[in-house]
Order: structure tokens, then sequence, then C-alpha cells
């Protein structure tokens, strides 16, 4: 699915991604762990196309397609959904009016029929009822004046309304409260599947006790410097990230 | 949502220089001597065949104009207006006055077409969907159409040229015009005193609620042609009134100036509700041509317990020069200003309002919207002050400025003043851009640039959007995304 093949990414002279290798495939849930100030939320823009860093070597391929020459809303119609880890404010626009604006310009643009209203609400409803969304937070502006918790729900309802190929999941878990946490992950797992593929960004194990990943990659110094299974996150939690920085230093 | 999307397509569908309204109309006009002096003046008199009174309210205007200095003020610079370079009076030569539409040039009916604007009544009646609306059409210096007279009629309401309206309600005319802004009040209204030449007329009776929208369509066509509309409305007490008015002209490259002048008047209960959506030609994308738009309205809520309030959309024009304002004489009374005020290339806006409570416990309400992108530079300058009667005055001010780019400028210059210490006044004003998180974040979830600037933008001026009546709110909010095509990425 995802194919990331000696990725260097700079911004400015400041190189941030020096060579990073990673490859995700279809019903894999990869978790990316690391320290802070690592290059993580900056690989999750680079998949998702934002502007404003230099990639000076390397390539991004989704399903066989070089995507670094795509623009975000291409992207996104192909299948790429990142969950900020913090979302935006657009004050003024009713978050009902923005999924569906959303949803149907991709829809538009793989050239499926837009979702007519009655249907489009069903689906927003049951995503809704099932993260805990009110509906009084989709008639509000999205995510203006909603708390930390209610904006990380409603990254996971645009996740479940949009149905990506590739999730990525950029400290999704960052300033919630156990039980947000629970009801954020119990969302991710509903939507794992044979077709789709998650990159779970995150600082603590303590996200992946809810969302079981099948690989875990601990990224240091803007590169890939370990992969292994579940139980890598574990020797992490235990041992820090002490040794991979060191080794970088060494 | 549908007409964002339909926004969406037009603006992609349409060239970088994208004013639709660019053509301009091949026909004969009449046309006074170039230069401005008494006899043009008295020209245009005749033309009208105006009672000696009005022609000696012209003349003493016109006097006074000559030793008027230009305002400076504003924010806003363009080169010198050689006022003897203009011709004052411009007709279609087949049309000698507003007469019935089957003897209306028919090429002036293609024009209204292309604009949008139904000038036939059946039309509009077989149109189910849309609400009907009175339209009086404008070209150039005089009136071309109204339609509906008879049906306003039959309620009471007077809707005419002004022209017409000298001639047959004289009365109602010498009472009010002028009476809102004296012929003396500044350079452009003294100007529009002097030549002004035609433009709407409005009586609603006592205890009369008008039964349908009301608006007037002005159209420049001719080059070097000023164009100088005079509209009086008078809401007599207890009658309510909706009043939309639309703008456009060619895309010519030599500037063309608009002064206009608008006279509220709202006597006991009355209310009246002007709408504007200006879409004047703004000039090219280097900033050649588009019209000078300088304009004194002004509403006078002369009775209790009336009310006014003004919306504009303001997308057009190559310089703007703006203030529709209230004077809240009667006690009780009550002001409102929403506006959106859109600038992009070379536009230059000044624009505002100005409150002012005379009355006791009068209440008014400023909620304005600008945008700027390109090179732009938008100001808004309001006043609100509270006389020493006004005792229980209150005004609440909101300013909220968008930047769209690095090169436009947003400026907010309020001037509050209260000479009663019972009044209760708040100012509140932002600043934003549209931020490249907001707009990565739109594109993330699959929206295209201009899509994402649209729906943001929306966003921005939606407390306004909802002062307009629906179809002009859905026709402004495509305005606003075509105005703004070019200005992202």
């Amino acid at each position: 699915m995802l194919e990331i093949k000696d990725l260097h990414v700079a911004v400015g002279e400041h190189e941030i991604l020096k060579g990073l290798t990673l490859s995700v495939k279809a019903g894999e849930v990869a978790a990316i762990m690391g320290p802070n100030g690592t290059g993580k939320s900056t690989l999750s823009y680079i998949v998702s196309g934002r502007e404003g860093y230099d990639v000076t070597q390397g390539d991004v391929r989704l399903n066989g397609e070089n995507i670094l020459d795509l623009d975000p809303a291409e992207r996104a119609a192909r299948g790429v959904f990142l969950a900020f880890q913090y979302p935006v404010e657009i004050p003024g626009v009713a978050t009902m009016t923005f999924l569906k604006a959303a949803l149907n310009a991709q829809r538009r643009a793989r050239g499926e029929p837009e979702l007519q209203t009655p249907e489009f609400m069903k689906r927003v409803r049951e995503a809704a009822a099932s993260l805990g969304v009110s509906q009084d937070m989709l008639r509000r502006p999205l995510n203006a004046g909603f708390s930390g918790g209610e904006k990380k729900r409603m990254e996971i309802l645009q996740m479940a309304l949009l149905q990506p190929r590739l999730a990525i999941l950029d400290e999704t878990d960052s300033g919630l409260d156990i039980d947000a946490l629970r009801v954020v992950a119990d969302g991710v797992n509903a939507l794992r599947s044979p077709e789709r593929a998650f990159v779970v960004i995150t600082h603590y194990q303590r996200l992946l006790e809810y969302i079981r990943p099948d690989t875990v990659h601990v990224m240091a110094q803007g590169r890939i410097m370990r992969s292994g299974g579940p139980e890598l996150a574990q020797e992490l939690e235990e041992r820090g990230y002490q040794d991979y920085i060191a080794q970088e230093a060494a | 949502m549908a007409a964002r999307q339909e926004t969406v397509a037009r603006v992609e569908s349409i060239d970088v220089d994208a004013y639709k309204y660019g053509f301009s109309t091949d026909i004969e006009s009449e046309k006074a001597p170039k230069g401005l002096n008494e006899d043009i003046v008295r020209f245009i008199s005749a033309k009208k065949s105006e009672p000696q009174w009005l022609t000696d309210w012209r003349l003493e205007a016109y006097r006074r104009w000559l030793t008027m200095p230009e305002p400076n003020w504003a924010r806003v610079h363009y080169p010198r207006i050689d006022f003897q370079d203009l011709y004052y009076y411009a007709a279609p030569k087949s049309t000698p006055g507003p007469k019935s539409l089957d003897e209306v040039d028919p090429e002036l009916l293609r024009t209204y077409e292309k604009l949008g604007i139904p000038l036939r009544e059946q039309e509009i009646l077989a149109g189910v969907e849309t609400r009907r609306v009175a339209v009086d059409a404008v070209f150039d210096s005089v009136s071309v159409a109204t339609t509906f007279k008879e049906e306003l009629a039959k309620a009471g309401v007077i809707f005419c040229p002004i022209s017409e309206a000298v001639q047959t309600h004289p009365e109602l005319v010498q009472k009010y015009l002028g009476s809102v802004v004296p012929a003396t009040d500044n350079f452009y209204a003294t100007l529009n005193s002097a030549v002004f030449s035609d433009g709407s007329f409005v009586y609603v009776p006592k205890g009369v609620r008008c039964p349908m929208e009301l608006s007037t369509y002005f159209r420049i066509n001719e080059q070097k042609t000023g164009q100088f509309e005079r509209t009086l409305i008078i809401a007599d007490e207890g009658s309510y009134v909706s009043y939309l008015e639309g703008c456009t002209a060619p895309r010519r490259d030599e500037n063309q100036l608009h002064a206009a002048v608008v006279e509220l008047v709202a006597l006991d209960d009355a209310e009246i509700k002007y709408s504007t959506v200006q879409n004047w030609y703004p000039g090219d994308s280097e900033g050649r041509g588009g019209i000078y738009n300088f304009v004194t309205k002004r509403g006078d809520c002369r009775g209790r317990n009336s009310h006014i309030s003004w919306t504009q959309v303001e997308t057009g024009s190559a310089i703007t020069w703006k203030y529709p304002s209230c004077i809240l004489r009667g006690d009780g009374s009550q002001g409102e200003f929403y506006s959106i005020a859109v600038s992009n290339g070379y536009q230059q806006v000044d624009s505002g309002t100005k409150m002012l409570h005379l009355g006791k416990n009068t209440k008014s309400r400023i909620i304005s919207k600008g945008i700027s992108a390109g090179r732009a530079q938008n100001t808004y300058r309001g006043q609100v002050s509270a006389h020493r009667k006004a005792d229980g005055a209150r005004n609440f001010t909101q300013c909220d400025s968008l930047l769209i780019g690095h090169d436009c400028g947003a400026h907010t210059v309020p001037y509050i003043e209260s000479k009663n210490p019972s009044a209760q006044f708040e100012h509140e004003a932002t600043t934003s851009k549209i931020s490249e998180d907001q707009l990565f974040y739109a594109m993330q979830r699959g929206l295209t640039a201009e899509e994402a600037t649209a729906l943001i933008v929306n966003g921005f001026v939606r407390d306004v959007l909802q002062q307009l009546p629906m179809e002009f709110a859905v026709e402004a909010q495509k305005l606003i995304s075509i105005s703004l095509e070019g200005s992202v990425g």
C-alpha cells in the first residue's frame, strides 16, 4: 500500500528526514514511535502533501503510484487521510456542511456520483452515534470551541465517513483522557479491514494497548532505526528512546 | 451547499479576467456636450422638463460645488479627476423617457437579459420558484423600464424613476429631496445634486407593507460618462419596504465616475431594508480601468421606533468610497449596517458607516466583514456618536478583516464619541488570514484550493449573508467567490 524509499526532506537548510524507508501493507496497522522532534509529524505531512517541505531525495508510492507531485486534495481522493494532531478550526462553516463538501469533493474526483442529503445524513448519524458526537456538535462551526477530546473524536468521525485506504493518525492520543482514548481506539478498530492500512504515530505505548499494531517502527533522527512486532513497543516503554539517540551520537 | 458547488463550477469555467458583465451595448445615445457648466445643468433639467424650483436647486448646488475642495481623507489613491473631460448626460436615443416595455429598444432588453435582470413581467410570473421582484432599470442617465408598476399602485406604493416622480408627485419630491443629504453635504453629493440624472423613487403609504421586493438595476454603458443617480425612498408611518440595488458596467480601459446619492426617510414605526449588491467593473488585473464609486447614502430614522437597515455586498469598483449611514432621530429608532466588502487585484475600498444617535433609547448595530486579496487595500471607517440628549443610546460594532495572500492590506478606523453618559457603545475588531493550516486541512479532506477558499470565506461572511433576501444571498455568495478568483495558489 505505502512504500517510502530513502526519503530525504528539508525545510530550508535544515534536513528533517534523512533517508527514511518504510513499507506498510494493506490490512496492516503500523505504529511509528519515537522521541519528540524526530520528524514524525513531518512524515505525516509529506505523505498527505503539505506544502513548505523540499523532498531532496527518495520517493513515496501509494499502491505503486508516485504521489509526491499530487496536491493534498488529489491524494485525499486516492484515499489518503490524516487525523491531525492539532485539528484546525474553521469559523462560520457548520461541521455538517464541511463534511458533506469534503465527501462529495472526493467522490467527484473519483468520478463517483455525489451523495444526496438523506443518505449522507444517515451515514453521519451512524458514525456520530458510535463516537459519541452530538447533533449539536455537527451543527456548530467545525472544531470551533470544541474541547481537545471533541476535536479528536471529530477527526475519527471524518475518517469513518471518508473511508480512506491509508489512514495516518498523528498523535491522536495526545490530550485524551482514558475514556476518550477508548472511544477513539474503538472507532479506529471498527475501521480495520484487509483493504485498509493505518500508520499510527505516537509517543507513548499507551495508545497501542487499545489499537494493537501489527508492526512497530522506531523513528529517531529522521529515519526508521528499528522495526519489529508489538513486543518492540513494550520494550520502548521500559527502556525509553535513549538507545536510539545514543546510537546516533556514537 | 448546492450554491457553493455551483460557485466553484462557475469559478472554474471563467478566465483569469473574471468580470462577466464587461460587455458593452452598441446603442446610439444622446449626450450632453462634454464638460460641466451652468448650461449643462440647465440642459439636464430641461431634458427632464423639470419645474423651476428644481432647476434652481440644481444651479445652487452647482455654484456651491465650485467652491468645495475634493475630499482627500479617505485611504484611497487615484489621479485627479478632470471634471471637464466627462459627459454628464447620456441617454439611449430610442428612449426619451420610460414607456411601456414594448417600446423599449430590443438591444436594451437583450442587455438586461444578458445581465440576468428580468424586465418582462410575464417571464417573471412564469418562473414559479422565484419570488417576484419589481425592477427599475437605469441605463446610463435614464430609467428605461420599471416593472410591476400597476400592481404596486394598487397597494398605493409609488415606484418609478425619480424623473417621473418629479412630474407626477412633485409635492413628495420637493418635500423630501435633499432633506437627508442636503445639496451642500459633500463634494460628490453636491455634484450629484447639480447633475443627477435618474434613479428610483419609492413612496410607501401609511400602514402598507410593500407586497414585493423592489429593486433598481444600474448599468453604465457610455464611455467617459459619469453616472449620477439619485434615489429617494420614503416609508410613511407604520409601513415596510425592502429594496435592492444592483450595478454593473462594461470593461473599459479608462476609469468611469459613479457618484450617487441615496436618501431614505422612515417615519414613525416604519421600516426600510436597503440591500446593495455592487459589482461595478473593478478594473483589469494590472489595475487599469474600473469604476470610481463615490457614493453618499444616508437614512433618516425620522419617526419614533423607525428602523433602517443597510446591507451591502461590495465586490466591484476600482475605488469605493461609501458610508451608508443612519441618523437615529426618532426616539426608540434603530439603525443597522451589515457589510461585506471584497477587494482583489488593485481595488481600493474605504467604506463603513455612521450611526448618529440623536433620539432617546436609540439602538444601532454594525457588522462589517472586509476581505482583501491580491494587492487590494480595504479600510473600514465608521463613526458612532451619541448626542447629549440621546439617553440610553446603544451601539454594537464588530469589524472583521480577512486577508488572503501577502500583498494586501486591511485597516480599521473607528470614530466613537459620546456626549451622553448613559450611552453604551461596544466595538470589537479582528484581523485574520486564511491560514495555511486551514487551507491544508480542508484540502487534506479532498477540497481543491478554490473550494477550500470559497468555503472558508463563506464561513467568514455568513452573519452578513443571512441578512440578505434569500435569492440575493445566493447571488452574492457566487459573486464573492468569482471576485476572489485567482487569489489562491
